[in-house]
């Protein structure tokens, strides 16, 4: 067994430290060591999108990173997107259109839909289905994660509108 | 009733009862990324176990040395068919009357079978320990084509079944022949065949495939040797039947197992077999005291558990001149895999298959199944299907679309012609079934004019004077659908697994201050029993579902059940369910009664309430009787209220429904695209439209990708072509249609409710629908059958082979 390498990273806004072999992937050191288990695992080779998080401003598959990658990283997870009293809207929006069912796809579902309206925040249908296209969905045949997603977006431009 | 009171549809509607579409109560733990799925329990202790597994598809195993393995740091132990044996747990009996290795005992029959289990600190460590089990194999001959598996001098793939005849299911007649299965009247068939003036005879292969939910399988084992206790959280389908089989298996007293399901991340049929490391995960925990958790990997998933189909079906089909079909008949070789691991009722080897006269009244019909061995993983599973009824629909649904072109008659109208009739209900089909309702003819015309039908047709008609004339190169196809389906298994009397009735049940207790909690036998894997089970509640005893807690899935708190699958928790726990509620009700109008100091018979119910008749405003609401009922003596009748219902239902339900895909589909490359799909299902009474379209949704979108691309695939020697989801093909939302949907409502006759269930329906018809588009474009063409799945090439050799490439 190689020497484990102590890694600092913050990760939804607090900093973490752990100790971690440098073959560790990044979504196994968030699950196993730092028990944040709202990724999940559906593949563990980059196609499912299960276990996509947040870093450093961009969706990363983290069955694809080395934890080592992560080294001083600001990881967001879908633990740090909103809470239990003031939900995302993209939560709502997922619950309000039925944009799930087993749940197994929607933490990495939303936190991908997080990233792209902050890179696209008033995106068409076609750009919906395009850009959440690294994450699989087994049970709702993606309609109202779509409808979910733009009404999120809608939601969001309507209350920065209302704010300026 | 002054002003302050609410009104009856106020009240109604603040129950959230049957037909609201009522958001999930799910949701809150999903979205916030709170579920509890098999791979986030973590026990003090844990281990984690790996398998061994065979790079060959059929081997003997010479030896196993496991010396390296035990020598890495963090590795407890390497588990082998020897430790197995002194258990008797080398093998397991699997659901359909078969038996099957848990680890390779001499030889191995598949590529991805398990050979050792590796127990280890860690799963990188397990890893690692599997890398170094040393195993030595020497290749036997190979047989991945059921047909060569049963020519005469075809290697014996089942050694341990040598000299054994007579199966679990009657004669065998070759050494790698599972069972015959037939059902109808042969003769009949024959002599209606015979005398027909038009006959059609096609191979149909529905081609091998797998469930893939997202999550795959997995458990966590724990032997509590102080109190004797085993518990096993897993992704159970059917938790209870688990329980009784680790019972019968390890031979621990069954009150001392408990099982629980947790979260399920999708199942669709995948999550309803025992599989090698359940079994091995519970052994290694009796052995080494604490808990070891088993999760398997996609590649795993794919190869080993639980494929799906692989039924090579030769149908033919007969009519009058006119179109009037009289005679079906179908001989269906059944590929099972290595071992007989389907998940089928026990008295039903083929499922129910013989619910392939579909939507016809056709008189006379035959069929006969040959289960057969072969080197691919066992399973055979109801891959989001009522046992074999997506095989059933897909070959009568192409076979009417080859007769039709035969007919040289439009394929909407032959369907017309023969649908069983709105006044034949119930209908006695010629192989065996009580359809129980139906209203064929008015789905059927809703949804040709929804589409706009004969517009269709005008616009393909022009297409192809187009196409010919050189004007595109792209054809246009109408897949048509009109599927029966057999779904909520089923009356004890000719339906259980292992012996088990397929009974469901439903316990409730309301509590004092009139919010209760109910507990089923059935498990959600994402369908929302805990919204829609509350709902059914909610409309019998008026109590608002928002004040219900559904729970399910842990066998020491809840009835025992027999899981969900094949569309079965809506029609069984669902009317176990509604029953349940109604004896609370029964109960309640007597504690009305007394504290009214009225007869029992002169109140009537009123959504959430007993008012005395004629006299309404002198009422008990449920929430004072629950109040009544443990707070006060009441003469003659026990405190508490609480029920509890086993629910065997006399028949099964038949929902169906008329799907329509308009497909543009590129002759030169091969491309399609899903221009508009309409689906229409009947369902019976539907308890939460939103909850109803979802599953429309998604069983869609699977019927997509089997149809379009999905497949398990071997090469010659069993090497597994598609083990990873590089290779086997799921939609993303970028290749996802949006889907229109719509309903009629036939309930269900002998349902408490009429509800007669959904989750499988898509799929059932979707699959068709999909497939006899492709067909349908390349119909003018001369195209009669080629087999899913339709990927980019297919179809592109379609066009080769049909000289369209000029
Ligand atoms: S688990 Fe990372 S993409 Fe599937
Ligand atoms: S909700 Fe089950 S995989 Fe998406």
């Amino acid at each position: 067994m190689a020497e484990k390498m102590h890694l600092k990273l913050t990760v939804n806004g607090k900093p973490v430290e752990a100790l971690a072999e440098p073959r560790e992937l990044l979504i196994h050191v968030l699950r196993e060591r730092l028990e944040i288990t709202g990724p999940h695992i559906g593949c563990e080779t980059s196609h499912c999108g299960a276990c996509t998080v947040d870093m450093d401003g961009r969706s990363v598959k983290s069955c694809t990173v080395l934890a080592a990658q992560a080294q001083g990283a600001q990881i967001t997870t879908i633990e740090g997107i909103g809470t239990p009293d003031a939900l995302h809207v993209l939560q709502e929006m997922f619950r309000e259109h039925h944009g799930l069912q087993c749940g197994f796809c929607t933490p990495g579902m939303i936190t991908r839909a997080w990233r792209l309206l902050q890179e696209n925040p008033d995106p068409t249908e076609e750009e919906v289905r395009f850009g959440m296209s690294g994450n699989l969905c087994r049970c709702t045949g993606y309609q109202n994660i779509v409808k979910a997603i733009l009404a999120a977006a809608a939601e969001l431009n309507a209350a920065k509108e209302a704010a300026q | 009733m002054n002003e302050m009171t609410p009104s009856r549809e106020e009240r109604t509607a603040n129950l959230k009862g049957t037909g609201c579409a009522r958001k999930r109560v799910e949701d809150a733990r999903f979205t916030q990324g709170k579920g509890n799925y098999v791979d986030d329990v973590k026990l003090p202790g844990m281990l984690f176990g790996d398998f061994v597994r065979s790079p060959h598809a059929h081997a003997r195993v010479t030896s196993i040395d496991p010396a390296a393995a035990l020598a890495l740091p963090g590795v407890v132990a390497v588990l082998t068919a020897k430790d197995l044996e002194p258990l008797n747990l080398h093998w397991m009996p699997t659901l359909a009357g078969d038996r099957q290795m848990v680890l390779a005992d001499g030889k191995v029959l598949f590529q991805g079978q398990e050979v050792a289990f590796v127990v280890a600190e860690d799963r990188y460590i397990a890893a690692d320990a599997v890398d170094l089990v040393e195993v030595e194999y020497e290749d036997l001959p190979v047989v991945v084509d059921p047909y060569k598996a049963l020519e005469d001098d075809a290697p014996v793939l089942r050694e341990d079944l040598e000299g054994q005849d007579e199966g679990a299911h009657g004669p065998r007649r070759h050494h790698n022949h599972i069972f015959r299965w037939e059902a109808g009247d042969r003769e009949a068939a024959e002599a209606a065949i015979g005398g027909s003036e038009v006959v059609v005879s096609e191979r149909i292969y529905y081609q091998r495939t797998h469930p893939c939910p997202l999550e795959t399988c997995g458990c966590v084992a724990s032997m509590d040797k102080v109190n004797g206790k085993l518990t096993v959280r897993g992704t159970f389908q059917a938790p209870h039947v688990v329980r009784t089989v680790a019972s019968l298996l390890s031979g621990i007293d069954e009150h001392n197992i408990r099982v629980i399901s947790p979260d399920i991340g999708g199942g669709f049929g995948n999550k309803v077999g025992v599989y090698p490391g359940y079994v091995c995960a519970i052994v290694a925990s009796i052995v080494t005291g604490v808990p070891v958790k088993w999760v398997e990997d996609r590649m795993e998933n794919l190869m080993a558990t639980a494929f799906a189909r692989d039924y090579w079906m030769d149908g033919t089909i007969s009519a009058t001149k006119d179109g009037r079909i009289t005679g079906l008949k179908a001989h269906v070789i059944a590929d099972h895999g290595a071992f007989d691991a389907c998940a089928d009722p026990t008295k039903f080897p083929a499922g129910f298959f013989h619910i392939c006269t579909g939507s016809y009244d056709i008189p006379a019909a035959h069929v006969a199944v040959d289960g057969v061995y072969t080197n691919k993983a066992p399973g055979g599973v109801a891959y989001r299907c009522s046992f074999r009824v997506t095989e059933a629909a897909y070959m009568i649904e192409r076979l009417i679309e080859i007769l039709a072109a035969k007919l040289d008659m439009d394929a909407a109208e032959l369907r017309r012609i023969n649908f069983i009739k709105a006044d034949q209900f119930p209908y006695q089909s010629a192989l065996g079934w009580e359809y129980d309702s139906g209203d064929y003819h008015t789905a059927w015309e809703k949804a040709l004019r929804a589409v706009g039908y004969e517009g269709l047709r005008a616009e393909q008609a022009q297409r192809i004077a187009d196409f010919k004339a050189g004007k595109t190169r792209k054809l246009l196809g109408i897949g048509l659908t009109h599927f029966t389906e057999i779904v909520g298994a089923g009356p004890v009397k000719n339906c259980d697994i292992l012996g088990m009735g397929m009974f469901d049940s439903c316990e409730i207790r309301i509590h004092p201050t009139g919010s209760a909690i109910a507990r089923l036998g059935t498990i959600s894997q994402g369908q929302g029993h805990a919204t829609t089970f509350a709902q059914i509640l909610a409309s019998e005893t008026g109590i608002p579902a928002d004040q219900i807690t559904i729970e399910e899935g842990d066998t020491d708190t809840a009835p025992y059940g027999l899981g969900t699958y094949g569309s079965r928790s809506t029609p069984v726990a669902g009317a176990a369910t509604a029953m349940a509620g109604r004896k609370i009700r029964a109960k309640a109008q007597m504690i009305a009664a007394y504290l009214l100091e009225v007869h029992d018979d002169d109140l009537e119910w009123d959504v959430d309430r007993f008012a005395v008749k004629g006299a309404t405003e002198r009422f008990k609401t449920m929430a004072e009787i629950a109040y009544a009922a443990y707070n006060q003596a009441i003469p003659g009748i026990e405190p508490g209220l609480e029920a509890v219902s086993y629910y065997d239902p006399p028949n099964m339900t038949y929902p169906f429904g008329a799907y329509i895909c308009v497909m543009e589909i590129d002759v030169d490359t091969g491309e399609h695209g899903i221009r508009q799909f309409y689906a229409l299902d009947d369902c019976g009474t539907r308890i939460n439209p939103m909850v109803i379209e979802g599953q429309v949704h998604g069983g869609l979108t699977e019927a997509l990708a089997i149809a379009m691309g999905q497949e398990i695939a071997y090469d010659d020697i069993g090497n597994v072509k598609t083990g990873t989801l590089m290779d086997f093909f799921l939609p993303t939302a970028w290749e996802t249609p949006n889907y229109t949907t719509d309903w009629t409502e036939t309930p269900s006759p002998h349902h408490p409710i009429g509800a007669k269930g959904v989750g499988e329906s898509p799929n059932v018809g979707g699959v068709p629908a999909f497939s006899n588009a492709v067909h349908d474009a390349f119909r003018a063409f001369g195209l009669t059958q080629s087999h899913m799945p339709h990927d980019h090439w297919r179809i592109w050799k379609i066009a080769h082979d049909l000289g369209l490439h000029g």
